[in-house]
């Protein structure tokens, strides 16, 4: 099974690596980085995966979306040739591993509980992402300058290099945002420019999305950790493009 | 009656439950998926010394329920908001004889609001009126996640709802608790859309609507809905454990929550048996915002009695000694305000 380790390591390398691409999107995180990968076994040319969520409760509509992502991006791994991904300790676990194993897609899954597609759903979380990466940004800079115009920035205002505005650009790309200096920072979701009387407004709304999500990712990873003792080793930092929430994360407690 | 540095705060529990996850209760794999659950939530966000063993946290009994929630006299009031779970426990989960019983016996500590399903039709309107005649209800409690039979999720607009808030206006019940759960049905949108409270809440401007958990995971879409409803409340179940493990995120959700409405619409709730209250009002009391998070106002002690009681107590007329008791803060910088007279939707 593992006579030619070299090989397989590679490989296996290569399918954590196909992992990291796969989002959750309420969280905006890789599900690599949060620890929900629990195993990766690689035989020749076969793979199998298993996920784990932080309840048996969590919206199976994400959890389809992850589960399903993460066995496209594994496929498409060369000179693998058979995927099995698998979601543990689930409410909807049969159902989805069943769905999934027989190619059923999204609706031949999910029957007369699904309608049409789950794009809309993650065109939302992609907006959200958006949104509190932009208030990241603008609060960054304004940290440091409390005096900046924040319905006046553009995108050359930003510190090049940052964190912060990296992470925004790359959100800004996923939406088809413009990414040229002279581009408005503050925006609404269609990349309109909102009436500078409003920019408060705007900066205040966009911060409740962004503690909304970073609070989320932190109980997410909390309750993880308690539902699975010793995956907090599995997790990695928060990444370096959202500093502004210094939470005490507690590890939770194992009675 | 809580004291503390010479100020009294008459403290109103409006989320306790007295439920029954025992395993001869348990009717398939979800009844222990949903207790488990429960529990990861206790043990995630308590104090170490308030952790329970797991068998004592499958349930509680009345008299224990009783010990817990008023130990040392610093609850004045508890709200039964019981969910059914009528698919994952043979007898329910909310134990409804027993917890009613409770607060018939304690009527000046205890008041118990039932549940209704849109989904169990017109039986359910006539058995909502026998039971608000028996029970006298004041509220209800509404699980938009509940599952029945082949539904797995409702929302607060599906034409029956309507119906039945139609009949909790003639009744008299006018406080809906709204636990947004992951609706499961349709799949395609967001489980935890707080949107359909926006338009109950529009419908119903004589119905208050408490939306437990404050929204969370959705904190910025049910902020932006109670901006605009002033029947909108906050149910802090849920978020305030936080308190202990992730201080600085609380301090953000008290902020926001402060901002957006105000003080007056913030309900303190341990959502026992989750949590106990004794601690939460205690760290409550003592709680600030850090000083470094200058986007925040300071919490004033006139805020922290309406939270903790004043608020709750309003909504269900319960008794409150006049020396304790606070006017109404001016409006926010955003609301409450009517939704015509505000130029908010397109921000």
């Amino acid at each position: 099974m593992t006579a030619v380790l070299p090989a397989l390591t590679g490989t296996e390398a290569e399918v954590r690596a196909a992992l990291g691409t796969v989002v959750d999107p309420e969280l905006d995180e890789p599900i690599t980085d949060v620890g929900f990968v629990r195993s990766v076994a690689v035989d020749g040319s076969a793979v199998e995966v298993h996920l784990r969520l932080p309840t048996s409760f969590c919206a199976p509509n994400f959890a389809w979306l992850m589960v399903s992502d993460a066995h496209d991006a594994v496929s498409a791994v060369p000179g693998v040739e058979s995927v099995v991904v698998e979601l543990d300790d689930h409410s909807d676990s049969d159902l989805i591993n069943r769905g999934l194993a027989a190619g059923a897609g999204y609706r031949g899954t999910f029957g007369s509980e699904a309608e049409e597609s789950l794009d809309e759903l993650r065109a939302t979380f992609q907006r959200k992402a958006h949104t509190a990466a932009m208030e990241r940004a603008v609060t960054a800079l304004l940290r440091s300058d409390p005096t900046v115009d924040v319905a006046a920035l553009t995108l050359g205002d930003l510190p090049a290099g940052e964190h912060t505005t990296d992470a925004l650009l790359r959100r800004r790309a996923t939406l088809g945002l413009p990414l040229d200096d002279g581009a408005p920072v503050l925006v609404h979701d269609d990349g309109t420019r909102p009436d500078p009387a409003q920019a408060e407004l705007v900066l205040r709304r966009a911060r409740s999305v962004r503690i909304s999500v970073d609070g989320n990712a932190h109980f997410c990873r909390g309750l993880l950790a308690t539902r699975y003792p010793g995956s907090e080793a599995d997790q990695a930092p928060r990444p370096g493009d959202r500093p502004l929430l210094p939470l005490t994360v507690s590890k939770g407690t194992h009675p | 009656m809580y004291s503390k540095d010479g100020e009294q705060y008459h403290v109103v529990d409006s989320h306790i439950a007295l439920w029954d996850a025992r395993p001869e209760n348990q009717r398939n794999i979800h009844g222990k998926q949903f207790i488990d659950c429960f529990y990861d939530y206790h043990r995630n966000l308590s104090p170490e010394s308030e952790v329970w063993p797991y068998e004592e946290y499958l349930y509680q009994g009345g008299e224990r329920l009783m010990r817990d929630v008023f130990v040392d006299g610093i609850v004045d009031h508890a709200i039964f908001q019981p969910a059914r779970l009528a698919e994952f426990y043979h007898r329910g989960f909310g134990q409804t004889e027993e917890a009613f019983a409770l607060a018939q016996a304690h009527p000046d500590k205890l008041t118990y609001n039932h549940h209704w399903d849109p989904r169990d039709g017109e039986n359910g309107l006539d058995r909502l009126r026998a039971d608000a005649e028996r029970m006298q209800l004041k509220g209800v409690k509404l699980y938009t996640a509940d599952w029945h039979g082949e539904s797995r999720g409702w929302k607060l607009t599906d034409p029956m709802a309507y119906r039945y808030f139609e009949l909790c206006r003639e009744l008299g019940i006018t406080n809906i608790h709204v636990h947004k759960g992951p609706t499961i049905r349709p799949l395609d949108r967001d489980a935890f859309d707080v949107a359909d409270v926006d338009h109950a809440a529009t419908d119903f401007t004589d119905l208050n609507f408490v939306v437990e958990h404050c929204g969370l995971p959705r904190l910025e879409d049910f902020c932006w809905i109670a901006t605009q409803e002033p029947n909108v409340y906050a149910g802090l179940a849920v978020a305030i454990p936080f308190i202990h493990t992730r201080p600085r995120y609380f301090a953000q959700i008290m902020g926001e929550l402060t901002y957006w409405l105000g003080e007056d619409r913030i309900l303190f709730s341990s959502d026992y048996a989750l949590w106990t209250p004794k601690w939460l009002v205690e760290r409550f009391v003592d709680f600030q915002i850090p000083e470094d998070m200058t986007e925040y106002a300071p919490l004033t002690t006139a805020l922290k009695k309406k939270v903790l009681g004043l608020n709750a107590a309003r909504l269900y007329d319960l008794p409150v000694p006049a020396e304790l008791q606070l006017p109404d803060a001016d409006e926010t910088a955003t609301g409450p305000r009517e939704p015509a007279a505000a130029d908010l939707a397109s921000v």
